[in-house]
């Protein structure tokens, strides 16, 4: 177990450097010279020189890249070009809202993912099967932006039930969570319904029942359970596609996450800021998908085996 | 894994002598919402194409004495807020909408294959570095990869697809490579090794084309969920630039006017839905038709 452990840590590290490396390419293949495109075009030459220096940008390539792991890892992420504050000082002022919006979108997901995958595989071929089948391939193809749209046009325009943007009272979550939550729902359904009809037609299934166990018990106790490792791995995938789905769903309802950040940072071309919020975005995930690994050999143990 | 070999296929069919295609097609066709998926997509391709012939209005002329328009005889979709006809952008949105979907799935086969074949075929280091290659572009969720790539290229439609493309590459990396594993196991491919065929020749002729299956269902599923992405950065004004018609871009447009025109958001969100779903229900349809033993699933 705990060689498991020390293999999926160091593929992380090994992950999580090489995206680092990636993104460090990413900014010094910015046509010209990447000091002043990060200063921006306003600023004097001295401060262009100061970026220089600050970033390394002097220095050859491979020291380059070690400077900017060691302040990546120390949580110095830079300055924004846009409003000179450090980079990190406005990621974590933004932070809290989109965890929370995560946070309640994935909670929505998972209960709701997979209660209608239990009730989609426990009854198949039945119109309620089809109809969360239809469901779901309506969630996976449909545009969040779109979906976020149609509820506001619905909700706040002609219903005045719910704001159309903000973040300044409890209800104004409402909206942007259940946006979303739609695609990982759809994804979820899908992923439960598959993995539990797949256990439920196993031998020991047949044999939990030939003993007269309950059904409550069987599809809850022996069923979900052996069906657990697939249902996580979307889980843990969907957490992933959420930093994607949160930036349009923060856009389309005025949410101040680290989604809008990213955009406006784009837009201003803010590159200290992007590559900040790129990169602390793509290490949650990695995290997020180690996480999941270690899962995998609680919920299964015979996978740190293999 | 979806594997499949064209002989496996035609040695099932009920006179054994009917085509790969064939056998596939005729499967395909028992599938209701599959075949409704095609129908969609070729009403699509007709919209693009013949766009100059559905309507006689100009996707881009403003007139704004008739700027935000409901819907009506004259205007089936209303007007925009520049006055322009928007049955007419979405119909020419059609084409830059469908296209940036195939062309980005175009990149991400380009390169995704060659890799995922090597890597699978070859094993040892070149695997070790290509899966971790993957391992890194998977870390990133689609829509963040392409927008710090749109960040750096810069905004516009030949940035956008490359973009999207770009995002699409770990996932047929992944597939082709899991199917080339399979295969080059297989006793045809090593008969082929033992009579002198060079590496490139096996792969190409051999293992590529044994593993077409989850390839072509993978491009299919990617096309829709390009589409979805590519209209996502036009929707946040990183792709299209106006007055170019596309999609996205017109749904972000339209925004700005949810309170007064819902029509603007409406129309190119569905359209966008459409041709996602119909993308989807071709992919699950294919998967089906090329994997007989979900057949009965």
């Amino acid at each position: 177990m705990r060689r498991y452990i020390a293999q999926r840590m160091a593929a992380a590290l090994v992950t999580l450097i090489g995206v680092s490396l990636l993104i460090f390419m990413l900014v010094r293949l910015l046509p010209g010279d990447p000091a002043r495109v990060i200063a921006g075009l306003l600023a004097d030459e001295r401060e262009v020189e100061r970026i220089r220096v600050q970033m390394g940008l002097n220095r050859p390539l491979p020291q380059q890249y070690a400077l900017f792991f060691t302040h990546f890892i120390r949580g110095d992420l830079g300055t924004s070009a846009r409003t000179g504050q450090p980079v990190l000082k406005e990621l974590l002022a933004r932070m809290p809202y989109s965890l929370e919006l995560a946070a309640v979108s994935t909670l929505l997901a998972v209960v709701v993912g997979v209660a209608a995958g239990v009730l989609a595989a426990t009854r198949r071929n039945t119109p309620l099967d089809y109809l969360i089948s239809l469901g779901t391939l309506i969630g996976i193809s449909m545009p969040v932006y779109w979906l976020g749209l149609l509820l506001i046009i619905l909700f706040a325009v002609k219903l005045h039930w719910l704001p159309a943007a903000g973040a300044d009272q409890p209800a104004s979550l409402i909206l942007p969570a259940l946006t979303l939550a739609a695609f990982s729902v759809a994804l979820i359904t899908r992923m439960t319904r598959a993995s539990l009809f797949d256990v439920l037609g196993q031998d020991y299934i047949r044999t939990a029942r030939a003993k007269g166990v309950a059904q409550r018990v069987v599809v809850y106790r022996h069923g979900l359970r052996n069906a657990m490792v697939p249902i996580v791995t979307v889980i843990g995938l969907q957490l992933g596609g959420l930093v994607g789905g949160a930036v349009l769903t923060e856009t389309v309802f005025g949410w101040p996450g680290l989604g809008q950040l990213l955009v406006n940072s784009i837009f201003s071309r803010d590159f200290p800021m992007v590559q900040g919020l790129v990169l602390t975005a793509a290490g949650m995930i990695i995290l997020i998908n180690l996480g999941v690994d270690l899962f995998y050999a609680y919920v299964d143990p015979r996978i740190h085996f293999s | 894994m979806h594997m499949l070999t064209r002989a496996s296929t035609s040695a099932e069919t009920p006179g054994g002598d009917e085509s790969w295609a064939a056998a596939t097609w005729r499967r395909f066709r028992r599938r209701r919402p599959a075949v409704a998926g095609l129908a969609l997509i070729a009403l699509f391709l007709v919209m693009a194409l013949a766009a100059p012939l559905l309507s006689h209005y100009s996707p881009v002329d403003q007139d704004l004495s008739q700027a935000l328009r409901s819907p009506s005889v004259h205007h089936l979709f209303g007007t925009d807020n520049l006055g322009r006809d928007l049955a007419t952008r979405l119909l020419y949105g059609a084409r830059l909408s469908l296209l940036m979907g195939v062309l980005a799935v175009a990149i991400g086969l380009a390169v995704g294959l060659p890799l995922g074949a090597i890597s699978g075929y070859y094993g040892g280091v070149v695997d070790l570095l290509v899966q971790r290659l993957t391992d890194i572009l998977l870390s990133f969720p689609v829509l963040l990869l392409a927008l710090a790539l749109v960040a750096t290229l810069g905004v516009g439609l030949q940035n956008a697809i490359i973009a999207v493309g770009i995002s699409t590459i770990p996932v047929f990396i992944r597939i082709v490579r899991g199917s080339v594993l399979v295969i080059r196991e297989q006793t045809y491919v090593e008969a082929a090794r033992s009579i002198g065929n060079s590496d490139w020749r096996i792969i190409w002729r051999h293992v590529l084309s044994n593993a077409l299956a989850p390839i072509i269902v993978q491009a299919s599923l990617s096309i829709g969920s390009t589409i979805l992405v590519a209209a996502g950065l036009g929707f946040l004004g990183l792709g299209v630039q106006p007055p170019t018609p596309e999609w996205g871009a017109m749904l972000g447009e339209g925004k700005q006017y949810i309170f007064a025109a819902a029509n603007l958001v409406t129309f190119p969100g569905l359209a966008i839905f459409l041709a996602v779903l119909a993308f989807n229900l071709l992919g699950d349809g294919l998967q089906d038709a090329l994997d007989p033993r979900l057949r009965n699933l």
